[in-house]
């Protein structure tokens, strides 16, 4: 249960007796090396973001001046944000992420609660159905999408171009197909006793749905709902050809729009914006990471 | 089912025999609630898909409602009440529109071809419309509601409105006709008063909604070839009439002026003898010549070839460089007795937790010729064109790609090595393998196993890599010597936004730009099939 998916990944704590009694020749051919190569890694990883987090910090808002990093030291880029449309953008893209995420949880996790739970007519054939549909992405099919948002805004304008909600419903369109599999896996690993000693006491489906099997598959629905919002966070084309509207745009069209325009480019200003718009995902991937590290750790060993 | 067992008391088995959905606990009552909700929603869209004439959604939402409310009502369905919500989903923004690129390949659909042939046909008659010689004009006034504008009339007979009296007012809009409106008032030639309109001073007119008012086009009647009336200062109004008349019954055009005959041909274009065509066309199935063109059409095929070779080698290599760095770190770090292992790992994944349109953007940032870090600082000075140079820009995609990636291949071989069986291992060693015997005959295989399906994946998903590709080079440097804007580093995905036209730099061609998506899901489709395949004989193998 939980316990599979937390203790993955996570380091033994190393043997100390070991390590003292080794001498320094032995070290540096055993261990030394691979601090070096560590190293070498995290500077690897880490300078684009460092370089980043330099230039939202500089006062010019110009790339020659960000190249010096650390040279300034203010907050000029931030509060400038304030005379664009970032914060409206970072609004937007923050309803559309977190309904989308909270959607994909909810629909992904009762289909694979059915898949795991009941045996019916066509489980097998709608369980390869889904694999098969998977391997279509929506965003090939963006024409369409776009053909059918125009439509359907014809008869309901909520639904339509330029319409948060048409967007999250296209995203929702594929919340079966990634995370069934995933969940479905998961699911499996909860033992069925468990349903069935609540059938006896008297519970009904639902209940044993809602307060027994989802509290036990939590981790799963953490990792599924945060992929889903960063896929969602960081879509482009569907959202690009959807929302129109300066206004109603998200934060990858919008900061596409500042760096695309090559001449007239604030370097400076993008990069705060930049900064602002990596916190919320980093943070949460930092606080989730023991669960997304077991997660895709216990995907790739089922298979 | 829960078997009633005889010892239950009466009521127990009563309970047990009940179907939820007909209990009227708290759950019920939510379920009642939501499907109160969702039917009103539906019925609601069902009278507007009628009223609008949307017949194919029409239909589609009946079967989902109907299909709704069977599922949360019948005791059968009890595996559709989990799958259904998202099933709904599924069913209409990703079956469909899958199903809908294929019929779109099929047709011209695009710039030129947007409709039907009625709709065509109306553009048409509005577009060629001309002033009536020597026609009077007609006093106006110009009339508001809820931001939308339209004229008021005095109509003095009726040929400008149906069934008007001379005197009476007509409005219209540039969606409704002109209509007899009751209880007006008009002052001499000029309407003074319109009952729930509001009437716009010359003032308003000239100062807030002068370019609207003077493209306003109010249609005469519902027959787009009575014409319509135009304004061209806000006081007075001219009648418009087509210089294209409409055939119904021959179902052919003809321009009044020259006496020209167009008639429909199978292209969706009106066709005169000489080969002239009308500019508006409509949508017609064209078989298979989206699919051929771009095979065969020299402005396609040429950069379409290079493009899918480029975007299959791009997809392998994406996933060749960051298997075998993300594998190689994890090797490295696979030591129990390294210290402060944590760290390395969370500073490592960083990349990984960064969206990937940010860190193209970025790298597209450090990577500029002039002013990047990387010429700047790293290279001092040096003015290497990274994103400008056909050669150099697919080497810092894969670059940048390696850079995004790596940290995800880290975590799953981290977590495969991890998870290899130990008495496997051992077993091996008492047997007397060496170092690299045990891991080319034990540790690759298995890790292998473990991870081809998540390299599958991978490939996909690189395979549609766009936003990658479309924010860090835009698919440049351009290719010089093709007519299409397409360049050295577009995949095939960023080829298809491009002749689709959405992105507004070329005309739209949905058609082709269907076909390609078909062409593409077909490609993706096979290489993972065979993947899939060779997996599972790795698996049988082992």
């Amino acid at each position: 249960m939980t316990t599979q998916v937390t203790t993955q990944g996570v380091t033994a704590p190393p043997p100390q007796e070991l390590r003292s009694r080794m001498r320094p020749g032995r070290w540096a051919r055993e261990l030394g090396w691979r601090h070096l190569v560590g190293v070498i890694a995290v500077v690897y990883a880490m300078f684009p973001i460092v370089f980043i987090f330099s230039a939202s910090l500089s006062e010019r808002g110009t790339m020659t001046g960000s190249n010096q990093l650390f040279r300034t030291i203010s907050t000029h880029n931030f509060v400038a944000l304030a005379d664009t449309r970032f914060w409206s953008w970072f609004g937007n893209t923050l309803i559309v992420s977190i309904t989308t995420a909270v959607g994909t949880v909810l629909m992904g996790a009762a289909a694979s609660y059915a898949f795991s739970r009941f045996r019916f007519k066509g489980r097998r054939t709608s369980l390869t159905a889904l694999l098969v549909i998977q391997m279509f992405p929506q965003m090939l099919a963006f024409v369409a999408v776009f053909l059918l948002v125009m439509t359907l805004g014809n008869v309901f304008p909520v639904l339509g171009l330029n319409s948060k909600l048409a967007l999250i419903c296209v995203y929702l369109g594929g919340a079966l197909g990634v995370n069934t599999f995933l969940m479905y896996g998961f699911f499996n690993t909860i033992p069925i006793e468990l349903d069935e000693a609540a059938k006896i006491d008297g519970a009904t489906h639902s209940q044993i749905y809602w307060t027994i099997v989802l509290r036990l598959v939590a981790p799963i629905l953490a990792v599924v709902g945060l992929l889903s919002f960063i896929a969602s966070f960081g879509e482009f084309i569907l959202a690009r050809i959807i929302l129109q509207s300066q206004g109603n745009w998200t934060l990858a069209v919008g900061l596409f729009g500042w760096v695309s325009d090559q001449l007239n480019a604030n370097w400076g200003l993008f990069a705060a914006g930049a900064v602002v718009a990596a916190l919320p995902v980093l943070v949460l991937f930092l606080i989730l990471q023991k669960y997304i590290v077991g997660g895709l750790t216990a995907g790739s060993v089922k298979g | 089912m829960p078997t009633t067992a005889p010892q239950l008391d009466k009521a127990e088995r009563k309970r047990l025999r009940t179907s939820h959905a007909r209990d009227y606990g708290p759950g019920f009552i939510v379920k009642l609630v939501l499907m109160a909700a969702i039917n009103a929603l539906g019925v609601f869209g069902l009278l507007a898909t009628w009223n609008s004439g949307a017949m194919g959604l029409f239909w589609g939402l009946l079967a989902l409602l109907v299909a709704a409310d069977y599922v949360y009502f019948s005791k059968r369905a009890l595996p559709l009440k989990y799958i259904y919500p998202g099933l709904a989903f599924l069913l209409v923004f990703q079956i469909f529109v899958v199903g809908y690129t294929v019929y779109v390949s099929f047709t011209n659909y695009g710039d030129g071809h947007n409709g039907t042939k009625e709709q065509a046909v109306t553009a048409l008659l509005a577009q060629n419309e001309r002033r009536v010689e020597g026609s009077a004009a007609y006093p106006i006034a110009v009339v508001e509601r809820d931001g939308e504008l339209g004229f008021a009339v005095v109509a003095q007979d009726v040929s400008i409105c149906e069934g008007a009296q001379p005197g009476d007012v007509c409005v219209g809009t540039s969606e409704d006709p002109l209509a007899r409106v009751d209880d007006a008032t008009h002052d001499g030639g000029a309407v003074t008063s319109v009952p729930g309109w509001s009437v716009l001073t010359f003032q308003q007119i000239v100062t807030e909604h002068q370019a609207e008012v003077t493209s306003l086009r109010v249609p005469v009647s519902d027959n787009p070839e009575d014409g319509s009336i135009r304004t061209t200062d806000g006081r007075n109004a001219f009648a418009f009439k087509s210089s294209l008349e409409w055939d119904e019954d021959a179902g052919t055009m003809t321009d009044v002026t020259t006496g020209t005959v167009f008639s429909a041909n199978d292209r969706g274009l009106f066709e005169a003898e000489d080969g002239t065509t009308l500019n508006v066309g409509w949508r017609v199935s064209v078989g298979f010549e989206n699919y051929i063109t771009a095979f065969t059409d020299a402005r396609y095929s040429g950069p379409f070839v290079r493009i899918l070779v480029w975007t299959i080698a791009f997809a392998f290599l994406s996933v060749a460089t960051t298997f075998l760095l993300g594998l190689f770190l994890a090797i490295v770090f696979n030591d129990a007795r390294l210290k402060g292992r944590k760290i390395y790992r969370t500073l490592m994944i960083f990349p990984y937790a960064i969206p990937g349109f940010l860190a193209a953007l970025i790298w597209s940032g450090m990577l500029n010729r002039s002013f990047g870090f990387i010429n700047q600082v790293l290279l001092g000075g040096a003015s290497i064109g990274w994103l400008t140079d056909p050669w150099l820009a697919r080497l810092s995609v894969l670059g940048v790609n390696l850079w995004l990636g790596f940290p995800y291949m880290f975590l799953i071989c981290t977590g495969a090595l991890q998870s290899l069986p130990g008495d496997v291992m051992e077993a091996a060693k008492v047997d007397g393998a060496g170092k690299w015997r045990q891991w080319r005959s034990i540790t690759m295989p298995l890790l292998l196993v473990s991870t081809a399906p998540l390299l599958i994946s991978s490939f996909a998903f690189n395979f549609n890599n766009f936003t990658l590709i479309y924010m860090l080079t835009r698919g440049g440097p351009r290719f010089t010597d093709v007519s299409v804007p397409l360049g050295h580093t577009d995949i095939l995905i960023s080829m298809v936004y491009s002749v689709s036209g959405l992105d507004g730099t070329a005309p739209r061609n949905f058609g082709l730009a269907s076909a390609l998506s078909i062409v593409v899901f077909i490609i993706v489709g096979t290489i993972s099939a065979i993947g899939f395949r060779q997996t599972r004989k790795l698996e049988e193998v082992m």
